[in-house]
């Protein structure tokens, strides 16, 4: 028997006119702690939402991520890079600790019940969809946007990057110079 | 509409036809290392044939099976779309990249790691069955050209 989490309540989104993104969860993390947002507050916070399962967007973009948290250098210590996963009932603590450590040594996997996750992607604004295919490994691929979100040390959106956009040594780059405007 | 026709019929007899019996080239195939075993690989190469032709399968003794994968985008969100067969127009330079059309590899045998190699057989519906051998990058590689910075 698998016990299907209740749906999510459309009424605890308030939305007003415009779509706010923010940094705002409540998730574990691969080393099976359970953290909110405040845990990042303070550094800057790199986000990207995926899939341990996804075989070309994710690597491809988290490879990216890492070759950009090289090349910020000792920056780098002021930037949380978070992979948020959309697909919690096979990415485990566990799973997400193998699979974000060969990425990058800096790289926080973070997952949760389904709602948990919902939450989150709600909070960021990102979207996600499972989708039924016979020869996907368990029967199901997940789809989902494809953009880094770059939030500030208060946890306030600040511009989204898309791996492919832009070489790693620009992304870099703008981070610094988003830091730089903020008064860093 | 007649004039069209008689234009596609025209081109048909054309000698441009029986010009080439190159077979396809593949460039530089390259797969990603798998991180867990569990986990679908991916591989990637470039095609090219001088006349007209179609992939239609691709299998490896490295997986139980392989499937050709777009990627489409819309509103920024990526799906994967399961390819029956990829077009291979005369002449032009097929690529299959990260981040975009890609072979994925499913419930593979090991893991693939940095510095191995494994066979990928490619079905073409006129030039039939081609091997080649795919060296396997680093998690990180972006392709081949970066590996040999």
């Amino acid at each position: 028997m698998t016990r299907t989490p209740a749906p999510q309540e459309s009424g605890q989104a308030t939305r007003t006119g415009e779509a706010v993104i923010r940094s705002e969860f409540t998730l574990t993390d691969h080393t099976g702690k359970r953290v909110t947002e405040a845990a990042f507050l303070g550094r800057w916070q790199l986000a990207f939402f995926g899939f341990t399962h996804c075989p070309d967007v994710c690597p491809t973009t988290l490879a990216y991520m890492a070759r950009v948290l090289d090349m910020l250098g000792d920056t780098a210590e002021r930037v949380a890079a978070l992979f948020i996963t959309v697909d919690p009932g096979r990415d485990t603590p566990e799973a997400l600790a193998e699979y974000v450590s060969a990425f990058h040594p800096g790289l926080v996997g973070l997952t949760g019940s389904e709602a948990d996750i919902a939450a989150a992607a709600n909070a960021f604004r990102v979207f996600y969809e499972r989708m039924e295919q016979d020869s996907a490994p368990d029967g199901y691929v997940m789809a989902h946007s494809g953009y880094i979100y770059l939030m500030t040390p208060d946890g306030q959106f600040e511009t989204g990057f898309r791996e492919g956009d832009q070489p790693p040594e620009e992304m870099a780059r703008k981070i610094r110079d988003a830091m730089e405007r903020y008064g860093e | 509409m007649r004039t069209a026709l008689l234009i596609a019929a025209v081109l048909a007899m054309s000698p441009l036809a029986a010009m080439a019996e190159d077979a396809v080239r593949i460039i530089d195939p390259w797969a990603r290392a798998t991180i867990l075993v569990s986990r679908p690989g991916v591989a990637y190469l470039t095609m090219e044939s001088a006349r007209d032709d179609q992939l239609l399968a691709v299998e490896s003794p490295a997986a139980d099976r392989v499937m050709i994968h777009a990627i489409e985008n819309s509103d920024d969100v990526s799906r994967m779309v399961n390819l029956d067969a990829l077009d291979l127009p005369a002449g032009e330079r097929v690529a299959l990249a990260p981040g975009g059309t890609h072979l994925m590899l499913m419930g593979l045998k090991k893991r693939l790691t940095e510095g191995g190699r494994f066979p990928l057989t490619l079905q073409f519906e006129r030039v039939g069955a081609i091997t080649v051998s795919v060296p396997v990058l680093g998690v990180g590689a972006g392709g081949p050209a970066e590996d040999t910075q």
